[in-house]
């Protein structure tokens, strides 16, 4: 599994709050996404209801996963291909390893794939004398910088273009230094110059799935660099990684659902590559793999089942929640210390890496709905990071202090003349020390709000007992 | 026949607690619409930093006694998107499977308004007698926008407002960072979080910045004020109800004495 830094939660997103380069490199999220967003779904009245019918195809599909997930299978080796079926990452590496070995791979192509982030797959073929090369721009970039992917669609997001020239110029010391570096287009060109030789020289590649088609055993990715489709035909094994949630019963379920992901991810109608596979290389085929393998990922997805956090495997991975988040527009992805970010990240996280290091994330949201408002899927993301805090504070996991205050808060609300007393007491408190001022620059218990902002003064008294001296027969 | 609608005046805790003339606005507000107003003193709060701390078992409690206060009431009405929201949507789904509160709180749900959309929708008002001269922009409280669909009827109502000019902010749909318990448990997100909000509501240029919902609005006023902006905050009920001779928010008599000089 990839390191967990979600528990520093805080401290990542104190750093990320001072950091000038990833302030900046988040201004695209904030406005480009969105903007593209709101423009296609404009231009298509009936997106709604394309919404309802995906979430029912993929309710649908979750109540009959084993169905499903059974009859895919026997499609796939019906093909001449082969299912593997891995509990957790373990068992998934191993897997793969196991297929590169036998083939003697010494370098694996790879499209974009978070289940490979999320066993932490590079790290481990690394380790076993196997070079992987990620094949996504965004991908390929945050590789040679050592980093991880801070956006399920957008990997490289917080990174500047000045600063891929110059991991550029590191990297690729073959080329001139002197070569022109001010546009997209020349890294563009030469990402693609160099990549193109990887995807001729792999011996494996491995590819993600966005869907997995039970009716025709096919695997689906969307790209829009087409490097997917050189990943997995050119060498001689293609792999794909796929958890169990990515199943849909037919190939017009996933046409259904494709026509909100790519309006929900990045405005587009249509990702530019949509490539089906099914099987290895038929005969008849011109090319195209010899062996065709999919792992089905589990790592505790199916534990999810039956719970209140089922909803949250019907996800396609858009990115549109964390697009519209604030504290992912304010934090970027990295700060939330694992694989997912953003509100599908705080939902997803607990359940794979345990609430007790996870914990951090469902509550690192204003609940202001808008990931909810934009789901494709209609996942009900804040109610979910809610059921979290719930088996936090069954848990003891809140801090004390905190557990204290809400718990004392709690009582009162409770008692409404201990309340009425104190609110009384609190507003009169008040109203003295802030001596004739609206508002406190600083005040003792409010030392985390006043820090970069005022707290506005009561005006004084509370309104219950004005109301109470001023209209007492309007009272109850 | 045309007997008055009795409302339950649900004045909302940080409203009961920091502003009182919001809720003496809304009152008015409900009076003027033919309402008769009445107030439980046994309210406290709705229950929502409970609830959204995962403390179900308190937050029921609470709620039961909210529903105990208020079912009397032909309405209850909230000057809060969020409190009523909490009613609305969150209260039947606290007492799922408990068959007698849940139909209790279901009743409740069904009666509960925001204070503007209840004017509107319930009361049918179509225009206000207020006058406030200056320029105001409008910002929508994710709660009241998202789970009581209230965008329109505060607009609908300020632009009966006499000699009230409206200037829209950009991305006024977009969370201000307060949050409840969020702005005290993630102080740097959301201080980053309203400081991008202030810059809009500059952009728009605005003498008075309103909202339906005083949390927001004691954050925004909270982050303007220490920026040192000139911008003044109130209630949008403040302004519907024509009174707004108390001093803004964080704002005082001596404070605006001062900016004057």
């Amino acid at each position: 599994m990839v390191e967990v830094h979600s528990p520093e939660f805080k401290e990542n997103s104190r750093k990320a709050l001072k950091d000038k380069q990833l302030q900046r490199a988040l201004q695209h999220v904030r406005g480009n996404f969105i903007d593209k967003r709101a423009k296609s779904i404009a231009d298509l009245p009936e997106f709604e209801a394309l919404r309802d019918n995906a979430r029912d195809i993929k309710n649908h599909a979750l109540e009959h996963l084993d169905l499903y997930l059974e009859a895919y299978e026997e499609r796939v080796v019906a093909q001449g291909g082969h299912v593997h079926w891995a509990r957790d990452s373990i068992e998934a590496r191993g897997l793969v390893l196991d297929i590169c070995r036998k083939v003697n791979a010494k370098t694996v192509t790879k499209g974009k794939s978070m289940i490979t982030e999320e066993i932490a797959l590079n790290e481990f073929l690394e380790k076993n004398g196997i070079t992987p090369i990620e094949t996504d721009l965004g991908e390929y970039i945050i590789q040679l910088r050592g980093e991880h992917p801070s956006h399920i669609i957008a990997p490289a997001v917080h990174v500047t273009k000045d600063q891929v020239a110059e991991d550029f110029k590191k990297a690729h010391t073959h080329l001139p230094p002197d070569r022109s570096m001010d546009e997209p287009e020349n890294l563009l060109l030469e990402a693609r110059g160099i990549l193109r030789e990887k995807f001729i020289a792999a011996d494996v590649g491995i590819t993600g799935a966005n869907f997995l088609v039970a009716e025709t055993g096919t695997s689906v990715i969307v790209t829009n660099e087409g490097n997917g489709d050189l990943t997995q035909t050119l060498p001689k094994v293609h792999i794909v990684m796929a958890s169990i949630e990515k199943i849909v019963p037919t190939l017009e379920d996933m046409s259904q659902i494709l026509r909100v992901l790519a309006r929900s991810a990045t405005g587009q109608e249509m990702s530019v590559y949509t490539t089906l596979s099914t099987g290895p290389k038929r005969k008849t085929d011109v090319d195209g793999p010899e062996q065709y393998h999919v792992i089905l990922l589990d790592n505790g997805r199916s534990n999810m089942l039956g719970t209140e956090f089922q909803d949250m495997l019907r996800c396609i991975r858009c990115g549109a929640c964390m697009n519209h988040c604030p504290v992912y527009h304010s934090v970027g992805g990295h700060a939330y210390g694992w694989v997912y970010p953003g509100p599908m990240g705080a939902v997803l996280t607990p359940q794979l890496i345990g609430v007790d290091k996870g914990g951090h994330l469902p509550n690192a949201s204003t609940f202001c709905g808008r990931c909810e408002e934009v789901c494709p899927m209609r996942i009900p993301l804040p109610k979910m990071m809610r059921h979290w805090r719930e088996r936090e504070f069954e848990r003891h996991l809140m801090p004390s202090g905190q557990r204290r205050y809400l718990q004392l808060w709690a009582w009162m609300a409770k008692r409404p003349a201990i309340y009425r007393l104190a609110t009384n007491v609190v507003t009169t408190g008040m109203r003295i020390l802030a001596i004739g001022r609206g508002r406190f620059k600083k005040f003792l218990m409010a030392g985390s709000w006043t820090a970069e902002r005022d707290l506005p003064a009561p005006q004084g008294g509370t309104f219950v007992s004005q109301w109470k001296r001023q209209r007492p027969e309007q009272v109850r | 026949m045309n007997e008055k609608l009795r409302v339950g005046l649900f004045v909302t805790c940080l409203v009961d607690l920091f502003r009182p003339s919001v809720g003496f606005a809304a009152a008015k507000l409900l009076e003027d619409a033919g309402c008769e107003v009445l107030v439980p003193v046994s309210q406290t709060c709705c229950g929502q930093p409970a609830y959204n701390s995962g403390d179900r078992a308190d937050t029921r409690e609470i709620a039961e006694k909210v529903i105990t206060a208020f079912e009397e009431f032909d309405y209850v009405v909230a000057p809060s998107g969020s409190c009523a929201g909490m009613i609305r949507k969150h209260y039947p789904l606290l007492f799922a499977g408990d068959k007698a509160l849940e139909k209790r709180a279901k009743a409740l749900a069904g009666k509960t308004y925001e204070l503007v959309s209840f004017l509107t929708e319930v009361c049918n008002v179509t225009q206000v007698e207020a006058q406030y001269d200056g320029v105001v922009t409008y910002h929508d409280s994710c709660s009241g926008l998202r789970e009581l669909g209230i965008r329109d009827q505060p607009r609908e109502l300020l632009a009966t407002v006499k000699g009230l000019k409206l200037s829209e902010m950009k991305n006024a749909d977009v969370c201000c960072g307060f949050g409840g318990t969020f702005s005290v448990k993630y102080p740097d997100i959301s201080n980053s979080i309203v400081a991008e909000k202030t810059a809009t509501i500059e952009d728009a240029k605005p003498d008075l910045l309103l909202a339906g919902d005083l949390g927001c609005l004691l954050n925004m006023a909270g982050k303007l004020k220490r920026q040192g902006s000139n911008v003044h905050v109130r209630h949008v009920a403040e302004v519907l109800a024509g009174m707004t001779d108390k001093p803004p928010i964080a704002e005082s008599r001596r404070d605006l004495r001062g900016s004057d000089g």
